[in-house]
């Protein structure tokens, strides 16, 4: 748990059935799956502990009925955890007042939904200044800085239309600055391209790294596709009935699965995209004579094309431009094939 | 159909040793002995509980009100103050609304009053209706909503259709606003949710005529006590449909609010109560609706108005100007319920057009301009009486026709149904004695839906015997089960058909929606104009007004019979005949079986209007209690009414849950 970590929980827990919050005093922070059953308690969530970084995008990644978005709720209190902590900027969250939880959510949280939830009675305009209205701020305090969000999203023009009016990209957009209007410290994100057309998902994916390159934030990103996971997260926690199986980032998920559960989901991952040049890359023979210079973060996908029609291998530069390393056409042949560990 | 399916396959001689067949024959057998066995065989017990068993309900509760009226007080102020100060306090809007609307602003009372400043031209009032109309509806509604005003100017029926709307355009917005706010309380506070629905239960099956009586009781007779009831029957569809439309706000909506940091006072007003206006302004419709169905019976508590001239017309049989005056309540109840339909509508679709502003600046120019002119062109304050066309001569000389006409073919219809129908189901039903009624109740009861529902039904059947009603009750089942059978008979063939031919339908459909928008009221006249008083006439009234819900729900149940079925049944080579009695019609049974629901609710709300028409049921008994303002007995009738309701759609209601779940396959038939 390091001193940058936005969004801390620890032993979280969300139980349902016949009181379980005497069940939890009972058994302590982790009680066992048997005691579990025979207390006749079904857990939507067990013992999830994490620690999401300032600035990253991390993503909580599961099945339907993983527990992911009863999960994403408990880190926001939509739903009262049964047990646990929630720390928020150092602050317990469980322990927040009501009035606490307002402000909170006035100010420093920001959620985007699966179906949208626009309040259909509102003009796109005033959805996305609706966070600064019920704070109390006036018309032109609220439209100038509304109007600044809807051009982010590329929405001018669409100022006055009603959510009806627009197709499901757009809504989403609508959604995505009306969540940011308050400039949040962190930004759920509970499946927002689920309920899109592929081709649209892609786009707005593609829209949403472009907002996090400008802006930063702090982000907890639902969603059960895997491949989505891996375009956009720094870090990916799995989930399976409930608990948390694995995080890590997507090289780590993908090289060293915990278990067939998370190598079932990696099996099929777009590797060219996941491993970067520092993960494939073996050390130099002394002498070797390099046709290039790639560096350390980039993707396989980015340079295949070029190592590959090199007779040479290309040299592994980190961020000080030193050579660290280098990746030959070997390498990036297994990548590519997908058969087994890169060397 | 598979567990419809087993049963069919068990031999006959089987099937009659089940226990279920044994326990109906058994009660056939028994009912039947009791209707034949001669006078004074039976106890007189099993008829009239002795008065030493029976509970003295009526007297109870028109002494606990006659307390509240004369003794109960708060300290400060009385009882009596406070139901009076609560008049005057709603005399306020009505008052201002009947000055605009219908008497002008008046200095003074009664007939030495002097008139300050005239009310509304009847033009600016057409032409209201009308941009309200082409705003909501475009022109098409427009010309119906405006058509509908002019016609009531035309045909001399202003000045009493301006006195009934003034009482709606007061009960039904503080009707909404009642609702509303105890819905939302219901939504928030689970514990007040659980005491308001069986109370909202209650009211609903209660008759209407007994909320006359207490409200008479404590507000004295007049159009202020008249538009109380009128808002008290109006407000609980509101409440339900408050709390249907705020459970029903989409999850993530509610969440999104809680996100945003609203106050919970903000999530109400600020996110689900806007989320959810579609479905509220459903039921403001039922609320109007209601309110003028309500206005029209509140004549008998001194609502002036169209309602008072039926009333008068009916007392007089003058059948001309009761029909006037009806169909004036039919071109206002087709007009209010088309406005506030389409304002339901298109509610969204408004919000994304806006110009509200120059709408309404242009219909206050328009009022201020025609007010203005009003004052100088006397034809444009008040329709000339010239051009007024009366109807009434016309009705009265063709019902006068056909009476002299067609008198002997209408009596011997009368007669003969009244001789070989009526009659003998009567005396069969005032044969049977309570504690057999009772034990069938609870045996269908627990049949039908277990211990539970037995107990509730028998629990219900009961209480007409303890308050010493049970002649009455049986007489109101009596006529109420003719009806319904009648209703269902013609109904439901009408339905199917309808179901099976869209083209049907499309005729179909706008007849039984209007049968369905007029006030209960309407439905007596026509009857009582040819056939007179009576049992006969009565029936007929509830069949009418009764019929609409067994014709729709049947032609539902058939268009939702699925496809899937149907290509079976045409693969297995059904003609059109046998899909239609094999696969069809018992798979819309369930739907059918609650439409007959629905049917019976109506007859019985009807049957007590036609108290009017000289029957002697419970109607009759709470009609009564009405012209005496004996709040006890009245009420007691009322509640025998209204158990009567429950057992009705609780028995229903639980048969066509067990149809519908043996349909689907999820109880097993043995």
């Amino acid at each position: 748990m390091t001193n940058t970590a936005t969004l801390v929980c620890r032993n979280l827990w969300k139980l349902y059935g016949p009181e379980p919050e005497r069940f939890l005093a009972k058994h302590g922070p982790s009680p066992t799956e048997a005691a579990l059953r025979s207390a006749g308690l079904v857990s939507a969530v067990a013992d999830a502990s994490l620690s999401i970084e300032r600035g990253e995008i991390f993503v909580i990644m599961g099945l339907s009925g993983s527990g992911k978005s009863t999960l994403v709720r408990c880190l926001s209190r939509l739903i009262e955890p049964t047990g646990g902590e929630v720390l928020f900027e150092g602050v317990d969250l469980l322990r927040a007042s009501p009035a606490d939880l307002i402000e909170l959510r006035r100010h420093k949280m920001g959620m985007v939904f699966q179906h949208f939830a626009l309040l259909p009675h509102l003009s796109v305009l005033d959805n996305v200044a609706f966070p600064l209205e019920i704070r109390g701020l006036g018309r032109s305090e609220r439209e100038k800085p509304a109007r600044e969000m809807i051009e982010l999203v590329g929405l001018q023009g669409r100022e006055h239309n009603l959510p009806y009016q627009l197709s499901g990209g757009q809504q989403q957009r609508v959604g995505i600055a009306r969540s940011l209007i308050t400039d949040p410290d962190v930004w759920f994100l509970d499946e927002p391209f689920s309920a899109l057309d592929p081709l649209i998902r892609r786009e707005m994916q593609n829209e949403f790294m472009r907002l996090q390159d400008q802006l930063h934030k702090t982000i907890v990103f639902i969603t059960h596709d895997f491949e989505e996971a891996v375009r956009v997260g720094d870090r990916i926690a799995i989930m399976r009935e409930g608990r948390i199986v694995q995080v890590g980032t997507p090289e780590e998920l993908v090289r060293a699965p915990d278990n067939d559960y998370v190598a079932e989901f990696t099996r099929d991952a777009p590797r060219s995209k996941i491993f970067s040049a520092r993960s494939i890359m073996r050390a130099p023979r002394t002498g070797e004579a390099v046709a290039g210079v790639i560096p350390a973060a980039s993707k396989v996908r980015d340079f295949a094309a070029k190592v590959e029609a090199s007779e040479l291998p290309f040299g592994v530069a980190n961020e000080a431009g030193e050579q660290i390393g280098v990746v030959d056409r070997r390498a990036v042949m297994s990548i590519l094939v997908g058969a087994g560990e890169p060397a | 159909m598979t567990a419809a399916a087993v049963e069919t396959k068990i031999p006959a001689s089987a099937e009659w040793m089940r226990p279920g067949r044994v326990a109906v024959l058994l009660f056939a057998v028994l009912s039947l002995v009791a209707f034949l066995l001669p006078d004074g065989v039976l106890p007189a017990w099993t008829r009239q509980l002795p008065a030493e068993f029976r509970i003295g309900l009526d007297t109870w509760i028109s002494a606990a009100l006659k307390w509240l009226v004369e003794d109960a007080t708060f300290g400060l102020f009385t009882f009596k103050d406070l139901t009076r100060g609560f008049a005057q306090l709603l005399n306020v809007p009505l008052d201002i609304a009947t000055s605009i609307l219908s008497t002008g602003l008046l200095d003074g009372r009664g007939s030495s009053a002097i008139q300050l400043a005239p009310p509304l031209p009847w033009i600016a009032v057409v032409g209201v209706v009308a941009a309200l109309g082409y705003r909501f509806g475009g022109s098409k509604l427009a010309l119906l909503a405006g058509g509908a005003f002019l016609y009531l100017a035309v045909f001399g029926q202003w000045a009493s259709a301006m006195l009934t709307l003034s009482s709606i355009v007061v009960a039904a917005p503080l009707g909404i606003a009642v609702g509303l706010a105890t819905g939302v309380a219901g939504y928030r506070v689970p514990l007040l949710r659980r005491i308001i629905t069986p109370i909202l239960d209650l009211m609903q099956t209660v008759p209407t005529f007994a909320y006359l009586i207490p409200i008479l009781f404590l507000f004295g007779f007049g159009p202020v006590a008249a538009m109380i009831a009128t808002m008290i029957y109006a407000a609980p569809p509101m409440v339900r449909v408050t709390m249907a439309a705020l459970e029903g706000v989409p999850r993530e909506i509610v969440e999104y609010g809680t996100m945003a940091g609203t106050t919970p006072r903000q999530m109400i007003t600020k996110v689900m109560l806007p989320a959810a206006r579609p479905q509220l302004l459903v039921g403001v419709n039922q609320v109007i609706m209601l309110s003028l169905n309500m206005v029209i019976i509140a004549s008998m508590i001194g609502a002036g108005g169209l309602g008072f001239d039926v009333l008068t017309s009916l007392r007089r049989l003058d059948i001309g100007r009761g029909l006037e005056a009806g169909l004036a309540i039919v071109v206002l109840a087709i007009a209010l319920d088309r406005l506030s339909q389409a304002y339901a509508a298109g509610a969204r679709k408004r919000d994304a057009e806006g110009g509200l502003k120059p709408f309404l600046f242009g219909l206050a120019a328009f009022v201020a301009v025609t007010y203005l002119l009003a004052l100088f062109v006397p034809p444009i304050a008040t329709y000339p009486e010239a051009l007024q066309i009366s109807t009434a001569p016309f009705w009265t000389d063709a019902v006068k026709w056909i009476n002299v006409n067609f008198f002997n073919v209408f009596d011997a219809v009368k007669t003969f149904i009244l001789l070989n129908l009526l009659l003998p189901v009567k005396r069969f039903m005032m044969a049977q004695p309570w504690p057999l009624v009772a034990a069938m109740v609870g045996y269908a009861g627990w049949r039908l839906g277990g211990a539970r529902l037995a107990a509730l039904v028998v629990g219900l059947a009961l209480f007409p015997v303890v308050t010493g009603q049970w002649d009455y009750t049986m007489m109101t089942v009596y006529l109420c089960g003719i009806s319904v059978v009648v209703a269902a008979l013609i109904g439901i063939p009408i339905g199917i058909y309808g179901g099976l031919s869209p083209r049907a339908w499309r005729v179909i459909e706008p007849a039984i929606d209007t049968l369905q928008t007029l006030p209960s009221f309407v439905y007596l006249i026509p009857a009582v104009m040819l056939f007179r008083v009576g049992d006969f006439t009565a029936m007929l009234a509830i069949v009418l007004y009764a019929v609409a819900p067994s014709v729709r729900y049947a032609a539902h149940g058939i268009r939702n019979v699925p496809t899937m079925l149907m290509e079976a049944g045409t693969s297995m080579g059904c003609t059109q005949k046998q899909s239609l009695r094999h696969i069809q019609v018992p798979v819309a049974l369930p739907t059918i079986l609650l439409g007959i629901n629905q049917t019976v609710m109506l007859a019985l709300s009807m049957l007590v209007i036609t108290a009017l028409v000289g029957t002697r049921d419970l109607g009759q008994q709470v009609y009564m209690a009405l012209t005496k303002a004996d709040t006890g007995k009245g009420l007691v009738a009322g509640l025998c009414v209204a158990a009567i309701a429950i057992i009705a759609d609780r028995l229903i209601g639980a048969a066509a849950q067990k149809l519908a779940a043996q349909r689907s396959g999820a109880v097993d038939a043995t």
